[in-house]
């Protein structure tokens, strides 16, 4: 089988535990992602979830490891990534529409200034920003508002590969489901190849198409790659009725719950450092058929 | 009475102290006694002659009024209105100050981008900062040999302090955040520091700046009595000189109101560079 779209090879992070001693936050992470996937990566703090989103956004180095996207070894940051931060790192000089456009031009530099606006405005209102919003600073708007300009501003920009750190992690429940619907329906509408951090299992199910798993750190290293076998496109309130809903959430409760303890540390043991993948599917062979499989579905071998 | 705002209300007890404080410094001034009241031995020892004294507020009103109506004439060297010595000090001080901003912004980005830079300048600036402007002054004159530009240089190295300290400190606090939003949208190092380092550090730049103004400005005043010629400092020292106390008071209140109004620029600048984050 060909190389994946984004191929993260033998990824290991190693930092001074400030005693003189080493810490190895995580070791040998190998995975691969492939176009148009959703990814969510999985797993307990301090497991490096963030340090891997850093690498492959280009903002930190492995200490040893490389990742390749689209078969060019990724070395710093480019707009070919595009990064949705937790804190949604909007410049709160500048209003929501200019946070925008400042996106938009540093990606075509060559387009007109109406260009570039109107580009920008239609990215906003996908999000639902429309009218004298997009003129308030940042400072103006609630956390959503907030995190949805930002989820704009990487939308905007076409970035062949999208990062999203924990990009709901600081919102309410209530707000944090209207911004995942946002985000499913803007990312139906494109063949956005995208790479999630989250902590939420419900949320990771709702938006993934695999989902990672971690084990705890020091040592850690990904360990699964569970699919999500429910068939697109997903809403809130009816995946729950799905057969397979509460069998994977089951699986993902367990390993964080309790395995991801326990294989911690454990790193060498197998021939492969690959995840292992894991499928549940209860629907039965009648059920899965071409009609109802889920279609971006698929294994993935690095 | 209960229904004035706020603003209207310290407005009127600022009202209130001026009219205080100048209704008892005027009766606290005793009335020149008239000449005719005078015994002949206190006529003889010099008592009839205009006494020098702390001038009566009325007086010092009738002063600022006599100079501020015609604030631009020259009568010779000793003799310029209020208009011309207040423009040369703050020429004095603006070109100084231009001059010190033009090598402390570059250099305090440089220092706030680089720890390396910070570590190997900070002993130097830590020792150059405490010397008093007006020590320089010796040596300046020396070396320049020019009063003029030796004003301007002691505004200069007094103005130069706050506005490096405040950009090198800035620039360092920018939020590594905002720098990974440029660093992923590819921006060079020229459009990162103009388009993100500068507007996120600009608000303690400007705090430097104004820090900087009213430091120049308290500056120009004691230079200006030790150079001489023209500038309002001189101004002061020359009235001394004459025993007119009048002007000199008068002459104090100028500093302080257009010390209030270099910074009130200031205000409006740091009020339009705020953001919130």
């Amino acid at each position: 089988m060909s190389k994946p779209f984004l191929s993260v090879e033998n990824l290991t992070q190693i930092y001074p535990d400030g005693q003189g001693g080493d810490l190895t936050v995580f070791e040998d992470a190998t995975f691969g992602v492939e176009k148009g996937e959703f990814v969510v990566i999985l797993g307990h703090s301090g497991c490096g979830k963030s340090t891997i989103m850093n690498i492959l956004a280009g903002l930190a180095e492995p200490s040893s490891g490389v990742v390749k996207m689209d078969g060019f070894e990724v070395s710093g940051p480019s707009l070919d990534r595009g990064v949705v931060f937790q804190n949604y790192s909007l410049l709160p000089w500048l209003s929501t529409l200019k946070n925008v456009t400042f996106g938009v031009a540093a990606r075509h530099p060559e387009w007109s200034r109406q260009q570039v606006i109107d580009h920008s405005k239609n990215y906003l209102a996908m999000v639902g920003l429309e009218g004298d919003v997009i003129h308030r600073k940042p400072s103006q708007l609630s956390g959503g508002m907030r995190q949805r300009v930002s989820i704009a501003r990487a939308f905007a920009n076409h970035p062949k590969l999208l990062l999203l750190d924990e990009p709901f992690g600081a919102l309410d429940a209530l707000t944090r489901g209207t911004i995942q619907d946002e985000l499913l329906k803007i990312w139906g509408g494109t063949e956005q190849t995208v790479f999630m951090i989250t902590h939420d299992i419900d949320e990771a199910i709702l938006l993934a198409d695999r989902i990672l798993l971690m084990s705890n750190g020091p040592f850690a290293r990904v360990a699964e790659s569970v699919e999500i076998t429910i068939p697109r496109p997903r809403n809130r309130t009816d995946i729950v009725e799905h057969a397979n809903y509460y069998a994977i959430r089951n699986h993902l409760v367990h390993f964080l719950g309790q395995r991801s303890k326990e294989i911690s540390g454990k790193a060498k043991g197998s021939a492969t450092n690959r995840p292992e993948t894991v499928r549940i599917d209860r629907t039965g062979p009648a059920a899965d058929g071409p009609g109802d499989a889920p279609r971006r579905l698929r294994a993935v071998i690095t | 009475m209960a229904k004035l705002s706020l603003n209207q209300r310290a407005a009127l007890l600022s009202v209130i102290l001026l009219v205080v404080t100048i209704l008892i410094w005027e009766a606290a001034i005793p009335a020149q006694q008239a000449v005719g009241e005078l015994t002949e031995y206190e006529r003889l020892t010099g008592g009839g002659a205009p006494r020098a004294g702390v001038p009566a507020p009325s007086q010092v009103i009738v002063k600022a009024w006599e100079e501020l109506s015609n604030p631009f004439y020259d009568a010779g060297p000793n003799d310029k209105g209020i208009g011309i010595q207040i423009g040369y000090s703050l020429y004095r001080v603006l070109t100084g100050y231009l001059l010190a901003a033009l090598v402390a912004i570059p250099l305090g980005f440089l220092i706030g981008m680089s720890q390396v830079a910070f570590k190997a300048l900070n002993p130097f600036i830590q020792v150059l900062r405490p010397i008093s402007p007006l020590a320089w002054m010796p040596l300046a004159l020396f070396i320049i040999q020019d009063s003029e530009a030796s004003a301007i240089f002691v505004i200069f190295i007094c103005s130069i302090w706050p506005m490096l300290i405040n950009t090198a400190f800035g620039v360092a606090g920018v939020r590594q955040d905002w720098v990974n939003v440029a660093r992923t949208h590819e921006l060079g190092h020229l459009r990162t520091a103009f388009t993100v380092i500068l507007p996120a550090a600009a608000p303690t730049i400007v705090t430097g700046m104004r820090i900087s103004i009213g430091i120049a400005w308290l500056v120009i005043v004691a230079a200006e009595m030790l150079v001489g010629g023209t500038g309002i400092g001189y101004y002061v020292w020359n009235e001394w000189n004459n025993l007119d106390l009048t002007s000199v008071v008068f002459s104090i209140l100028m500093i302080g109101i257009v010390g209030m109004l270099l910074d009130c620029a200031f205000g409006v600048v740091q009020r339009a560079v705020a953001y919130v984050e």
